[in-house]
Protein backbone atom coordinates (compact mmCIF):
# COMPACT_ATOMS: atom_id res chain seq x y z
CA UNK A 1 0.00 0.00 0.00
CA UNK A 2 -1.06 2.48 -0.67
CA UNK A 3 -2.26 3.91 -3.53
CA UNK A 4 -5.60 5.60 -1.68
CA UNK A 5 -3.56 8.06 0.54
CA UNK A 6 -1.45 9.07 -2.60
CA UNK A 7 -4.41 10.18 -4.14
CA UNK A 8 -4.73 13.24 -2.13
CA UNK A 9 -8.08 14.52 -3.28
CA UNK A 10 -8.58 17.99 -2.54
CA UNK A 11 -11.92 17.77 -0.07
CA UNK A 12 -14.09 21.07 -0.29
CA UNK A 13 -14.40 23.01 2.96
CA UNK A 14 -16.07 26.93 4.97
CA UNK A 15 -13.52 28.19 6.33
CA UNK A 16 -14.15 29.11 10.46
CA UNK A 17 -12.38 31.63 12.25
CA UNK A 18 -10.67 29.29 14.58
CA UNK A 19 -8.94 27.91 11.27
CA UNK A 20 -10.72 24.71 11.08
CA UNK A 21 -13.04 23.97 7.97
CA UNK A 22 -16.55 22.45 8.18
CA UNK A 23 -17.57 20.10 5.13
CA UNK A 24 -21.10 21.23 6.09
CA UNK A 25 -22.27 24.66 6.56
CA UNK A 26 -25.82 24.21 8.44
CA UNK A 27 -28.49 26.26 10.65
CA UNK A 28 -28.35 25.10 13.94
CA UNK A 29 -31.50 25.57 16.08
CA UNK A 30 -31.00 24.46 19.36
CA UNK A 31 -33.21 23.88 22.28
CA UNK A 32 -32.04 24.44 25.66
CA UNK A 33 -34.56 22.71 27.66
CA UNK A 34 -37.48 19.99 26.52
CA UNK A 35 -40.11 22.40 26.94
CA UNK A 36 -38.26 24.40 23.77
CA UNK A 37 -38.36 21.46 21.98
CA UNK A 38 -41.33 21.75 19.84
CA UNK A 39 -41.43 25.18 18.80
CA UNK A 40 -37.65 24.30 17.52
CA UNK A 41 -38.93 21.56 15.85
CA UNK A 42 -41.74 23.14 14.16
CA UNK A 43 -39.05 25.96 12.78
CA UNK A 44 -36.40 23.63 11.55
CA UNK A 45 -39.14 21.92 9.58
CA UNK A 46 -41.34 24.82 8.24
CA UNK A 47 -37.70 26.28 7.23
CA UNK A 48 -38.21 23.66 4.55
CA UNK A 49 -34.51 22.87 4.30
CA UNK A 50 -32.22 20.12 4.56
CA UNK A 51 -29.47 22.11 5.99
CA UNK A 52 -31.09 23.39 9.39
CA UNK A 53 -30.78 21.09 11.88
CA UNK A 54 -32.44 20.47 15.24
CA UNK A 55 -30.20 20.18 18.45
CA UNK A 56 -31.15 20.65 21.96
CA UNK A 57 -30.63 19.53 25.59
CA UNK A 58 -33.88 18.17 27.18
CA UNK A 59 -32.66 18.85 31.02
CA UNK A 60 -33.96 21.87 33.00
CA UNK A 61 -31.09 21.65 35.22
CA UNK A 62 -27.76 23.22 34.85
CA UNK A 63 -24.93 20.71 34.13
CA UNK A 64 -21.50 21.63 33.47
CA UNK A 65 -20.96 18.58 30.85
CA UNK A 66 -23.91 19.47 28.59
CA UNK A 67 -23.07 23.25 28.48
CA UNK A 68 -19.59 22.02 27.64
CA UNK A 69 -21.18 20.00 24.82
CA UNK A 70 -23.58 22.56 23.04
CA UNK A 71 -20.48 25.37 22.79
CA UNK A 72 -18.60 22.39 21.13
CA UNK A 73 -21.48 21.45 18.54
CA UNK A 74 -22.55 25.30 18.15
CA UNK A 75 -18.90 26.23 16.94
CA UNK A 76 -18.50 22.78 15.23
CA UNK A 77 -16.87 23.43 11.54
CA UNK A 78 -19.85 21.85 10.13
CA UNK A 79 -22.09 24.76 11.69
CA UNK A 80 -22.36 27.92 9.95
CA UNK A 81 -25.18 29.97 12.00
CA UNK A 82 -26.98 29.12 15.11
CA UNK A 83 -30.17 30.26 16.53
CA UNK A 84 -30.77 29.66 20.33
CA UNK A 85 -34.64 29.09 21.61
CA UNK A 86 -35.09 29.26 25.75
CA UNK A 87 -38.32 28.82 27.55
CA UNK A 88 -36.91 31.72 29.66
CA UNK A 89 -37.15 29.69 33.18
CA UNK A 90 -34.76 26.91 32.58
CA UNK A 91 -31.05 26.18 34.16
CA UNK A 92 -29.44 26.14 31.07
CA UNK A 93 -26.82 29.35 30.64
CA UNK A 94 -28.01 30.38 27.87
CA UNK A 95 -25.82 34.04 27.73
CA UNK A 96 -22.86 32.09 27.92
CA UNK A 97 -23.65 30.04 25.23
CA UNK A 98 -24.47 32.79 23.51
CA UNK A 99 -21.44 34.58 23.98
CA UNK A 100 -19.00 31.34 23.18
CA UNK A 101 -21.05 31.08 19.27
CA UNK A 102 -20.42 35.01 18.92
CA UNK A 103 -17.22 34.99 19.65
CA UNK A 104 -16.34 32.21 16.96
CA UNK A 105 -17.55 34.44 14.59
CA UNK A 106 -20.92 32.76 13.76
CA UNK A 107 -24.47 34.88 13.18
CA UNK A 108 -25.91 33.61 16.76
CA UNK A 109 -29.88 34.73 18.15
CA UNK A 110 -31.71 34.01 20.78
CA UNK A 111 -35.29 33.74 21.21
CA UNK A 112 -37.15 32.75 24.67
CA UNK A 113 -40.22 31.66 24.45
CA UNK A 114 -41.83 33.69 27.68
CA UNK A 115 -40.78 37.02 26.29
CA UNK A 116 -41.55 36.02 22.39
CA UNK A 117 -45.19 35.86 23.31
CA UNK A 118 -45.60 32.17 22.94
CA UNK A 119 -45.32 29.52 20.39
CA UNK A 120 -46.63 31.11 17.67
CA UNK A 121 -44.91 34.22 17.53
CA UNK A 122 -41.55 32.18 18.53
CA UNK A 123 -41.83 30.06 15.45
CA UNK A 124 -42.51 32.75 13.15
CA UNK A 125 -39.66 35.27 14.51
CA UNK A 126 -37.74 32.03 14.20
CA UNK A 127 -38.49 31.47 10.70
CA UNK A 128 -37.32 35.05 10.20
CA UNK A 129 -33.82 34.87 11.56
CA UNK A 130 -33.30 31.47 10.06
CA UNK A 131 -34.22 32.48 6.78
CA UNK A 132 -31.80 35.64 7.23
CA UNK A 133 -29.35 33.25 8.73
CA UNK A 134 -29.55 30.64 5.37
CA UNK A 135 -29.08 33.83 3.01
CA UNK A 136 -26.24 34.77 4.87
CA UNK A 137 -24.26 31.33 4.75
CA UNK A 138 -25.31 31.41 0.71
CA UNK A 139 -22.72 34.26 0.20
CA UNK A 140 -19.89 32.03 1.41
CA UNK A 141 -17.74 30.14 -0.83
CA UNK A 142 -15.99 26.62 -0.08
CA UNK A 143 -12.55 26.79 -0.08
CA UNK A 144 -9.92 23.72 -1.01
CA UNK A 145 -9.39 21.31 2.20
CA UNK A 146 -6.99 18.60 2.76
CA UNK A 147 -7.30 15.05 4.37
CA UNK A 148 -4.63 16.41 6.95
CA UNK A 149 -7.95 18.90 8.32
CA UNK A 150 -10.27 16.04 8.47
CA UNK A 151 -11.36 14.11 11.75
CA UNK A 152 -13.11 11.05 11.18
CA UNK A 153 -14.93 9.33 14.55
CA UNK A 154 -16.44 5.71 14.26
CA UNK A 155 -19.30 3.75 15.75
CA UNK A 156 -20.60 0.68 15.79
CA UNK A 157 -23.70 0.02 16.21
CA UNK A 158 -26.48 -3.48 16.07
CA UNK A 159 -23.23 -5.56 15.92
CA UNK A 160 -23.34 -9.13 14.73
CA UNK A 161 -20.94 -11.99 14.44
CA UNK A 162 -20.06 -10.25 11.07
CA UNK A 163 -19.05 -6.96 12.36
CA UNK A 164 -15.56 -7.87 13.34
CA UNK A 165 -15.07 -9.74 10.28
CA UNK A 166 -16.13 -7.62 7.73
CA UNK A 167 -17.18 -4.04 8.12
CA UNK A 168 -15.26 -3.22 11.43
CA UNK A 169 -11.61 -4.45 9.96
CA UNK A 170 -12.11 -2.91 7.02
CA UNK A 171 -12.86 0.81 8.66
CA UNK A 172 -9.65 0.02 10.50
CA UNK A 173 -7.47 -0.27 6.79
CA UNK A 174 -9.66 2.58 5.94
CA UNK A 175 -8.04 4.47 9.48
CA UNK A 176 -4.66 3.57 8.98
CA UNK A 177 -4.87 5.16 5.64
CA UNK A 178 -6.87 8.61 6.85
CA UNK A 179 -3.94 8.52 9.72
CA UNK A 180 -1.56 8.09 6.89
CA UNK A 181 -2.18 11.25 5.02
CA UNK A 182 -2.04 13.11 8.58
CA UNK A 183 -6.01 13.28 9.71
CA UNK A 184 -6.90 12.47 12.84
CA UNK A 185 -9.68 9.62 14.03
CA UNK A 186 -11.47 8.91 17.02
CA UNK A 187 -13.01 5.31 17.79
CA UNK A 188 -14.56 4.57 21.45
CA UNK A 189 -16.91 3.43 23.58
CA UNK A 190 -14.86 2.31 26.27
CA UNK A 191 -17.32 -0.04 27.35
CA UNK A 192 -17.31 -1.91 24.36
CA UNK A 193 -13.53 -2.31 24.51
CA UNK A 194 -13.58 -4.30 27.96
CA UNK A 195 -11.11 -6.94 27.26
CA UNK A 196 -8.77 -5.33 24.97
CA UNK A 197 -7.20 -3.33 27.55
CA UNK A 198 -3.78 -4.10 27.53
CA UNK A 199 -3.58 -4.84 23.34
CA UNK A 200 -4.70 -1.34 23.22
CA UNK A 201 -2.14 -0.21 26.09
CA UNK A 202 0.71 -2.07 24.20
CA UNK A 203 -0.16 0.53 21.41
CA UNK A 204 -0.20 3.72 23.25
CA UNK A 205 2.39 6.07 22.19
CA UNK A 206 3.94 6.18 25.99
CA UNK A 207 3.83 3.69 28.62
CA UNK A 208 2.26 6.53 30.63
CA UNK A 209 -0.78 6.74 27.73
CA UNK A 210 -1.07 2.93 27.90
CA UNK A 211 -1.58 3.14 31.72
CA UNK A 212 -4.06 6.05 31.11
CA UNK A 213 -5.98 3.71 28.89
CA UNK A 214 -6.03 0.92 30.51
CA UNK A 215 -7.75 2.86 33.79
CA UNK A 216 -10.43 4.06 31.78
CA UNK A 217 -11.46 0.70 30.53
CA UNK A 218 -11.34 -0.41 34.37
CA UNK A 219 -13.28 2.49 34.90
CA UNK A 220 -15.79 1.60 32.63
CA UNK A 221 -16.09 -2.25 33.49
CA UNK A 222 -16.69 -0.78 37.07
CA UNK A 223 -19.27 1.54 36.07
CA UNK A 224 -21.37 -1.06 33.33
CA UNK A 225 -21.29 -3.42 36.46
CA UNK A 226 -23.03 -0.74 38.69
CA UNK A 227 -25.73 -0.24 35.85
CA UNK A 228 -26.01 -4.45 36.05
CA UNK A 229 -26.02 -4.57 32.02
CA UNK A 230 -22.63 -4.40 29.98
CA UNK A 231 -23.22 -2.56 26.76
CA UNK A 232 -24.66 -5.92 24.86
CA UNK A 233 -27.94 -5.83 23.18
CA UNK A 234 -30.27 -9.09 22.75
CA UNK A 235 -29.60 -8.10 18.78
CA UNK A 236 -26.24 -8.97 19.31
CA UNK A 237 -26.83 -12.61 20.73
CA UNK A 238 -29.06 -12.91 17.98
CA UNK A 239 -26.51 -12.11 15.47
CA UNK A 240 -23.99 -14.58 16.95
CA UNK A 241 -21.93 -12.61 19.58
CA UNK A 242 -22.15 -14.34 23.21
CA UNK A 243 -19.79 -11.91 25.33
CA UNK A 244 -18.93 -8.42 25.85
CA UNK A 245 -15.31 -9.64 25.39
CA UNK A 246 -16.03 -11.02 21.87
CA UNK A 247 -18.01 -7.40 21.04
CA UNK A 248 -15.50 -6.01 22.21
CA UNK A 249 -12.79 -7.61 19.90
CA UNK A 250 -14.94 -6.74 17.11
CA UNK A 251 -15.22 -2.98 17.62
CA UNK A 252 -11.72 -3.01 18.74
CA UNK A 253 -10.73 -3.51 15.10
CA UNK A 254 -12.51 -0.30 14.00
CA UNK A 255 -9.50 1.10 15.21
CA UNK A 256 -6.65 0.13 12.66
CA UNK A 257 -3.22 -0.81 13.28
CA UNK A 258 -1.52 2.50 14.06
CA UNK A 259 -0.30 3.94 17.13
CA UNK A 260 -2.52 5.12 19.89
CA UNK A 261 -1.98 8.86 20.10
CA UNK A 262 -4.16 10.60 22.62
CA UNK A 263 -6.91 9.29 25.67
CA UNK A 264 -9.42 12.22 24.55
CA UNK A 265 -12.73 12.86 26.88
CA UNK A 266 -15.96 14.48 25.00
CA UNK A 267 -15.84 17.77 23.81
CA UNK A 268 -11.80 17.03 23.37
CA UNK A 269 -10.79 18.68 19.79
CA UNK A 270 -7.78 16.19 18.60
CA UNK A 271 -4.77 18.77 18.24
CA UNK A 272 -3.17 17.08 14.92
CA UNK A 273 -3.40 13.89 12.95
CA UNK A 274 -3.49 10.18 14.45
CA UNK A 275 -5.40 8.19 16.04
CA UNK A 276 -7.42 8.85 19.38
CA UNK A 277 -9.45 6.93 21.58
CA UNK A 278 -12.44 8.33 22.74
CA UNK A 279 -13.59 7.71 26.81
CA UNK A 280 -17.21 8.52 27.19
CA UNK A 281 -17.69 6.79 30.44
CA UNK A 282 -18.34 9.49 33.07
CA UNK A 283 -16.43 9.76 35.73
CA UNK A 284 -17.14 9.70 39.34
CA UNK A 285 -19.59 7.84 40.85
CA UNK A 286 -22.08 6.63 38.65
CA UNK A 287 -25.03 9.37 38.69
CA UNK A 288 -26.98 9.95 35.83
CA UNK A 289 -27.39 6.46 34.16
CA UNK A 290 -26.14 4.34 31.22
CA UNK A 291 -23.42 6.42 29.82
CA UNK A 292 -24.52 6.24 26.35
CA UNK A 293 -28.45 5.43 26.13
CA UNK A 294 -28.21 4.84 22.21
CA UNK A 295 -25.77 5.15 19.42
CA UNK A 296 -26.47 8.72 18.58
CA UNK A 297 -25.29 9.63 21.72
CA UNK A 298 -21.86 8.15 20.99
CA UNK A 299 -22.37 10.02 17.76
CA UNK A 300 -22.83 13.20 19.18
CA UNK A 301 -19.74 12.83 21.66
CA UNK A 302 -17.18 11.57 18.26
CA UNK A 303 -18.73 15.19 16.81
CA UNK A 304 -18.60 17.44 19.89
CA UNK A 305 -15.17 16.71 19.54
CA UNK A 306 -14.38 17.68 15.71
CA UNK A 307 -15.23 14.96 13.86
CA UNK A 308 -16.66 16.36 10.23
CA UNK A 309 -17.95 12.83 9.52
CA UNK A 310 -18.87 9.47 11.51
CA UNK A 311 -18.50 6.17 10.03
CA UNK A 312 -20.87 3.62 10.99
CA UNK A 313 -20.75 0.18 11.02
CA UNK A 314 -23.68 -2.29 11.56
CA UNK A 315 -24.23 -5.90 11.45
CA UNK A 316 -27.53 -6.19 12.25
CA UNK A 317 -29.07 -3.16 10.50
CA UNK A 318 -29.12 0.41 11.78
CA UNK A 319 -31.04 3.08 10.21
CA UNK A 320 -29.68 6.44 12.19
CA UNK A 321 -27.89 9.55 11.06
CA UNK A 322 -27.34 12.63 12.84
CA UNK A 323 -27.50 16.38 13.07
CA UNK A 324 -24.71 18.69 12.23
CA UNK A 325 -22.32 15.71 10.73
CA UNK A 326 -22.90 13.31 7.72
CA UNK A 327 -22.74 9.43 8.83
CA UNK A 328 -21.94 6.86 6.22
CA UNK A 329 -23.20 3.22 7.13
CA UNK A 330 -20.67 0.43 6.52
CA UNK A 331 -22.93 -2.93 6.48
CA UNK A 332 -21.15 -5.94 8.16
CA UNK A 333 -23.70 -8.30 7.04
CA UNK A 334 -24.39 -9.38 3.68
CA UNK A 335 -27.63 -10.78 4.23
CA UNK A 336 -28.78 -7.44 5.91
CA UNK A 337 -27.31 -5.49 3.10
CA UNK A 338 -29.29 -7.36 1.08
CA UNK A 339 -32.53 -6.30 3.06
CA UNK A 340 -31.99 -2.96 3.62
CA UNK A 341 -29.77 -1.66 0.72
CA UNK A 342 -31.37 1.73 0.98
CA UNK A 343 -29.63 2.77 3.97
CA UNK A 344 -26.45 1.29 3.50
CA UNK A 345 -23.30 3.27 1.77
CA UNK A 346 -20.90 0.17 1.88
CA UNK A 347 -21.94 -3.53 1.99
CA UNK A 348 -18.70 -4.81 3.38
CA UNK A 349 -20.53 -8.17 4.62
CA UNK A 350 -19.34 -9.05 0.44
CA UNK A 351 -16.01 -9.93 2.27
CA UNK A 352 -17.78 -13.13 3.85
CA UNK A 353 -18.85 -13.72 0.17
CA UNK A 354 -15.17 -13.59 -1.70
CA UNK A 355 -13.92 -9.73 -1.74
CA UNK A 356 -10.87 -8.51 -0.30
CA UNK A 357 -10.79 -6.63 3.41
CA UNK A 358 -8.53 -3.90 1.18
CA UNK A 359 -10.98 -3.51 -1.64
CA UNK A 360 -13.63 -2.23 0.49
CA UNK A 361 -11.76 -0.62 3.37
CA UNK A 362 -11.25 1.71 -0.20
CA UNK A 363 -14.42 1.98 -1.18
CA UNK A 364 -14.58 3.81 2.64
CA UNK A 365 -11.75 6.15 1.90
CA UNK A 366 -13.22 6.91 -1.49
CA UNK A 367 -16.63 7.52 0.17
CA UNK A 368 -14.98 9.30 3.34
CA UNK A 369 -13.46 11.60 0.37
CA UNK A 370 -16.69 12.44 -2.05
CA UNK A 371 -18.88 12.57 1.57
CA UNK A 372 -16.25 15.71 2.73
CA UNK A 373 -16.64 17.04 -0.64
CA UNK A 374 -20.29 17.30 0.03
CA UNK A 375 -22.44 14.02 -1.74
CA UNK A 376 -24.63 13.03 0.37
CA UNK A 377 -24.56 10.00 2.58
CA UNK A 378 -27.22 7.74 2.40
CA UNK A 379 -28.79 8.42 5.66
CA UNK A 380 -28.57 12.51 5.12
CA UNK A 381 -30.14 12.08 1.58
CA UNK A 382 -33.04 9.97 3.79
CA UNK A 383 -33.59 12.91 5.95
CA UNK A 384 -32.06 10.83 8.82
CA UNK A 385 -30.88 13.67 11.56
CA UNK A 386 -30.60 12.49 14.64
CA UNK A 387 -29.76 14.28 17.93
CA UNK A 388 -29.39 13.22 21.33
CA UNK A 389 -27.94 14.62 24.37
CA UNK A 390 -27.81 13.68 28.16
CA UNK A 391 -26.76 14.65 31.71
CA UNK A 392 -22.83 13.41 32.44
CA UNK A 393 -19.52 14.52 34.67
CA UNK A 394 -16.27 14.34 33.35
CA UNK A 395 -12.84 15.08 35.41
CA UNK A 396 -10.33 17.04 32.10
CA UNK A 397 -8.26 14.60 31.13
CA UNK A 398 -4.76 14.33 32.84
CA UNK A 399 -0.77 15.62 31.01
CA UNK A 400 -0.37 11.91 30.16
CA UNK A 401 -3.37 11.34 28.28
CA UNK A 402 -2.02 13.37 25.21
CA UNK A 403 1.88 13.10 25.08
CA UNK A 404 2.64 14.64 22.35
CA UNK A 405 1.02 17.89 22.91
CA UNK B 1 -14.53 -15.40 -6.59
CA UNK B 2 -17.75 -17.48 -7.08
CA UNK B 3 -19.04 -17.09 -3.01
CA UNK B 4 -20.87 -20.68 -3.38
CA UNK B 5 -17.23 -22.18 -3.65
CA UNK B 6 -16.10 -20.51 -0.42
CA UNK B 7 -15.97 -22.83 2.61
CA UNK B 8 -18.64 -22.70 4.92
CA UNK B 9 -16.45 -21.63 8.03
CA UNK B 10 -14.24 -19.18 8.58
CA UNK B 11 -10.69 -19.90 10.85
CA UNK B 12 -10.23 -16.12 12.29
CA UNK B 13 -6.47 -16.95 13.64
CA UNK B 14 -4.66 -20.29 14.08
CA UNK B 15 -5.24 -20.28 17.86
CA UNK B 16 -8.68 -20.13 17.75
CA UNK B 17 -10.70 -23.48 18.96
CA UNK B 18 -14.07 -21.99 17.62
CA UNK B 19 -15.13 -21.33 13.71
CA UNK B 20 -17.44 -18.81 12.40
CA UNK B 21 -20.22 -19.41 10.12
CA UNK B 22 -19.67 -17.56 6.71
CA UNK B 23 -23.32 -18.09 5.60
CA UNK B 24 -26.38 -19.76 7.38
CA UNK B 25 -25.37 -23.73 7.31
CA UNK B 26 -28.25 -26.94 8.13
CA UNK B 27 -28.15 -29.47 10.33
CA UNK B 28 -26.71 -32.59 8.63
CA UNK B 29 -24.90 -30.72 5.44
CA UNK B 30 -20.96 -31.91 5.13
CA UNK B 31 -18.46 -29.07 6.31
CA UNK B 32 -14.69 -29.55 6.55
CA UNK B 33 -13.11 -28.71 10.09
CA UNK B 34 -9.34 -29.08 9.86
CA UNK B 35 -9.18 -31.41 6.60
CA UNK B 36 -11.88 -33.67 7.86
CA UNK B 37 -15.40 -34.07 6.74
CA UNK B 38 -17.90 -33.38 9.28
CA UNK B 39 -21.61 -33.71 9.46
CA UNK B 40 -23.20 -31.03 11.24
CA UNK B 41 -24.47 -31.85 13.92
CA UNK B 42 -27.14 -28.65 14.31
CA UNK B 43 -28.14 -25.89 12.42
CA UNK B 44 -25.55 -22.59 12.85
CA UNK B 45 -26.27 -19.19 11.04
CA UNK B 46 -24.26 -16.66 9.37
CA UNK B 47 -21.61 -14.86 12.10
CA UNK B 48 -22.70 -17.67 14.95
CA UNK B 49 -19.57 -19.89 16.34
CA UNK B 50 -18.95 -23.46 16.55
CA UNK B 51 -16.54 -25.20 18.15
CA UNK B 52 -13.42 -26.64 16.25
CA UNK B 53 -12.43 -29.40 18.36
CA UNK B 54 -14.23 -31.31 21.89
CA UNK B 55 -13.96 -28.44 24.21
CA UNK B 56 -14.15 -29.63 28.13
CA UNK B 57 -15.54 -27.33 30.41
CA UNK B 58 -13.38 -24.39 32.04
CA UNK B 59 -11.78 -23.90 28.86
CA UNK B 60 -10.93 -20.56 27.52
CA UNK B 61 -12.30 -20.16 24.15
CA UNK B 62 -10.46 -18.13 21.99
CA UNK B 63 -11.49 -16.00 18.54
CA UNK B 64 -9.04 -13.72 16.56
CA UNK B 65 -6.57 -15.41 18.63
CA UNK B 66 -8.16 -13.45 22.18
CA UNK B 67 -9.65 -14.85 24.67
CA UNK B 68 -13.71 -14.03 24.61
CA UNK B 69 -14.62 -16.09 27.63
CA UNK B 70 -14.64 -20.06 28.82
CA UNK B 71 -17.08 -22.99 28.14
CA UNK B 72 -19.86 -23.45 30.85
CA UNK B 73 -19.81 -27.12 30.22
CA UNK B 74 -17.91 -29.93 27.78
CA UNK B 75 -19.16 -29.68 24.56
CA UNK B 76 -18.10 -31.92 21.11
CA UNK B 77 -16.59 -31.01 18.15
CA UNK B 78 -19.13 -28.92 15.39
CA UNK B 79 -21.45 -28.05 18.66
CA UNK B 80 -22.78 -24.67 18.09
CA UNK B 81 -20.79 -22.43 20.91
CA UNK B 82 -23.56 -19.35 22.26
CA UNK B 83 -24.74 -18.16 25.37
CA UNK B 84 -25.62 -21.77 26.62
CA UNK B 85 -22.24 -23.05 27.06
CA UNK B 86 -19.94 -19.95 27.16
CA UNK B 87 -20.15 -17.05 29.88
CA UNK B 88 -17.99 -13.87 29.84
CA UNK B 89 -15.15 -13.54 31.82
CA UNK B 90 -16.08 -9.91 32.92
CA UNK B 91 -19.60 -9.40 32.57
CA UNK B 92 -22.61 -10.84 32.05
CA UNK B 93 -24.62 -10.49 28.57
CA UNK B 94 -28.44 -9.24 28.61
CA UNK B 95 -31.67 -10.60 27.39
CA UNK B 96 -34.55 -8.55 26.47
CA UNK B 97 -36.02 -9.89 29.78
CA UNK B 98 -36.15 -6.66 32.02
CA UNK B 99 -33.96 -7.45 35.53
CA UNK B 100 -32.61 -10.65 33.97
CA UNK B 101 -29.45 -11.30 32.67
CA UNK B 102 -28.80 -14.13 30.45
CA UNK B 103 -28.95 -17.30 32.43
CA UNK B 104 -25.31 -18.56 32.20
CA UNK B 105 -25.62 -21.92 34.50
CA UNK B 106 -24.78 -25.35 32.78
CA UNK B 107 -28.23 -26.30 34.42
CA UNK B 108 -30.23 -24.51 32.16
CA UNK B 109 -28.76 -25.50 29.24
Amino acid sequence: MNAVAKTRLSLKGYARRDGRKGIRNVVAVAYLVECAHHVSRLIVQKSGSDDVHLIGFPGCYPNKYSLEMMQRLCTHPNVGAVLLVSLGCEGFNREQLRRTIAASGRPVDLLVIQQSGGTTRTLNAGLEIVRKMRAELAKQTAVPMAIDELIVGTVCGGSDGTSGITANPAVGRCFDWLIEAGAACIFEETGELIGCERIMASRAVTPELGREIEACVDKAANYYRIMGYGSFAPGNAEGGLTTLEEKSMGAYSKSGSSPITGLIKPGDVPPRGGLYLLDVVPDGEPRFGFPNISDNAEIVELIACGSHLILFTTGRGSVVGSAISPVIKVCANPDTYDRMADDMDVNAGRILRGAELDDVGREIFALVESVASGELSKSEALGHQEFILTYKQFEPIGPACLPAA
Amino acid sequence: MDAGKLPPLLLLHPDDNILVARRDIAAGERVEIDGQSFAMPVAIELGHKLARRALAADTRVLKYGAPIGSMKMAVARGEHVHLHNLRSDYLPSTSREIGASLKTDADHH
